[in-house]
């Protein structure tokens, strides 16, 4: 690879700025997947953290589940009846206003979940007490809420009706809809999502967003759907289910598409026009025996070393801003992402020169002869 | 058909196995209505240590006749026999290779490499012979010292003069020690004296590696340092 490496000492300014290029795509790549993932991590991370398979939403309700899917208290009994089913409990959820009152008052928005306070879906605190039946105003907050000042032993009231909630202990991380989640007995929750003051009406006390179920492989779910009228999702279709999050993840994957395409182009491009700037050396390079594989690989240990490069140096860069952007930004890197932009910037970088220095063997070795020049 | 002029004198009357053959060698080019036959008949042999000029005007057929010779371009008829081997027989894989090893071109304006320096421009052939080896690069400092560039090893082409480029041409055509040197109008952006400095170091380098060459030119002054001169015209041998 004696040519190639020698280019790319003599070129070094024509190399740096196709590898300035190919960096800031990398660093924009690996800022787009910190975003991404951060995105995903903002919007359903409390149902990542769920000890549930599967969700069953009300048959009739479409799109996003969460804010339409209504169940009752039948469907969840009957369901923990079904075979291949080892447990089944309600799951309510809301997004709701709430203000912490006392000297450090302030607006806050919430994603209120709904568990039965001594179920599996009951999350174990980090700090302060669980949720239990004796404290029917007693909530477990994350640490998306911790950070906007909230504190074990807080209150906070809630909505139109002004229903209190009681602080009692804090789990952590966990978000829903880009909104820090709380932890509430799901009686609390039916108050809440009833949202009138007083006493709530007997139906709407027996009621709840979804079944959260831990299934068999057994289970016949879609046998089960029909008996009961619901519409049961795994994980990633809870994921889907969520306020904004199909859209934010296309539109995410649409911009990260979009730049790799034009990574690919544009170092296409450039390989396209040094080519074509070495059609003489290449006719030389022939006229002296060098086979057209030995050429071309040369032009791909050139186009190899410089993606790997400025590859490297945009992802080290891009991970450095992230670190940076971390809490301004709902931002998370994870390594698998980072990993898989970076290869995907290489091999699409590696398919478009590969394109670009095809016409290596086009060129005539002839042309080396002074006439044919 | 064998044209007289085109077929050396024997010393002393012993036979030496020529390095290059061309035997009736014709090469039509461009379609049937507007076809030139730029080599007609071409009947042409070269011995080792033997240094042939080829001259003629431009358009006669010079760069045509040393693309063939070197397997560059496929005569439409004859054939060529270079170290043993008919280049007409071979395909494009075999010719390149054989290429590599036994023919070294010598070209208009040297033709270097611009990334590499002088001593790099003679490793290429080695390298790519898969040949770069510590004897590789004696014999490229050798080479180096006899057309007097060891002074310029280090130099890029942008940083020699047209002669030096030239000198540095020549040595990387003779690295690998072919049987043919093929040469290609070597004076054509030369001044008078380093024409002649470039003329007179092909026929020494021609002697010293017992190389067959052919130069064509269309420079008349460096003709005398050749020890045969053929006339090139319309693509026939005079």
């Amino acid at each position: 690879m004696l040519l190639a490496l020698r280019d790319l000492r003599f070129a070094r300014g024509r190399f740096a700025l196709i590898g300035a290029v190919v960096a800031m795509i990398a660093v924009l790549g690996v800022i787009l997947s910190g975003l991404a993932s951060g995105l995903a991590d903002s919007g359903v991370s409390a149902l990542r953290g769920l000890p549930a398979t599967h969700l069953a939403f009300d048959k009739s309700a479409s799109g996003e589940l969460f804010s339409r899917s209504i169940v009752t208290k039948a469907t969840w009994q009957r369901r923990a009846a079904q075979p291949g089913v080892r447990k089944a409990e309600p799951l309510g959820q809301q997004l709701v206003h709430a203000q912490l009152t006392g000297s450090r008052a302030k607006q806050l928005d919430l994603a209120v979940f709904g568990v039965e306070p001594e179920g599996f879906l009951a999350p174990s605190p980090t700090s302060g007490k669980p949720l239990s039946k004796s404290s029917a105003n007693g909530v477990l907050i994350s640490q998306d809420i911790v950070k906007e000042g909230v504190r074990v032993g807080d209150r906070l009231t809630v909505g139109q009706a002004g229903t209190p909630l009681t602080v009692v202990g804090t789990i952590g991380h966990a978000s829903f809809g880009h909104v820090g989640a709380v932890y509430a007995p799901l009686s609390l929750w039916q108050k809440l999502h009833y949202g009138l003051p007083g006493k709530i009406p007997a139906a709407a006390a027996g009621q709840a967003t979804a079944v959260a179920l831990q299934l068999d492989s057994s289970a016949d779910v879609s046998a089960i759907d029909k008996r009961l009228g619901t519409q049961t999702v795994d994980q990633a279709g809870a994921f889907a289910a969520s306020p904004g999050y199909t859209a934010e993840s296309s539109t995410m994957t649409l911009i990260r598409g979009f730049l790799y395409a034009i990574s690919a182009l544009v170092v296409g491009a450039f390989f396209t026009v040094w080519t074509i700037q070495r059609r003489q050396e290449i006719a030389l390079l022939k006229a002296m025996g060098a086979s057209t594989g030995y050429i071309l690989r040369d032009a791909l240990t050139q186009v190899t070393a410089v993606l790997l490069t400025a590859t490297a140096a945009g992802t080290a860069i891009g991970l450095a801003l992230g670190g940076a952007m971390n809490g301004s930004a709902p931002f998370s890197l994870q390594t698998g992402q980072v990993a898989l932009a970076g290869t995907l910037l290489i091999v699409l970088g590696l398919a478009g020169a590969a394109v670009a220095v095809r016409r290596i063997t086009k060129v005539q070795a002839l042309t080396a002869l002074g006439a044919n020049r | 058909m064998t044209h007289p002029a085109a077929t050396p004198a024997s010393s002393a009357g012993t036979a030496v196995p020529p390095a290059l053959r061309l035997t009736d060698v014709t090469l039509r080019l461009g379609s049937d209505e507007q076809q030139v036959t730029a080599l007609d008949r071409i009947t042409l042999t070269v011995t080792p240590g033997e240094f042939l000029a080829v001259t003629g005007p431009s358009g006669s057929g010079k760069s045509s006749l040393l693309a063939v010779a070197g397997g560059l371009q496929t005569p439409t008829e004859g054939t060529i026999r270079v170290a043993g081997a008919d280049l007409t027989t071979l395909t494009e894989r075999q010719r390149t290779a054989h290429r590599r090893l036994h023919i070294g071109y010598v070209f208009q304006n040297a033709n270097l490499l611009a990334s590499l320096t002088a001593l790099e421009q003679l490793l290429l052939p080695a390298h790519l012979a898969g040949r770069l080896d510590a004897s590789a690069r004696t014999r490229a400092g050798d080479l180096l010292e006899a057309v007097g560039m060891t002074h310029r090893a280090d130099r890029r082409p942008h940083q020699l003069s047209g002669g030096e480029r030239q000198r540095v041409g020549l040595a990387r055509a003779l690295v690998l020690s072919p049987e043919v040197l093929l040469v290609d109008e070597p004076t054509s952006a030369l001044d008078r004296a380093r024409a002649r400095d470039v003329a007179d170091l092909l026929a020494e380098q021609t002697r010293k590696n017992n190389t067959a060459t052919v130069m064509v030119t269309h420079d008349t002054e460096i003709l005398d340092a050749a020890d045969r001169v053929l006339a090139l015209r319309d693509g026939r041998l005079t």
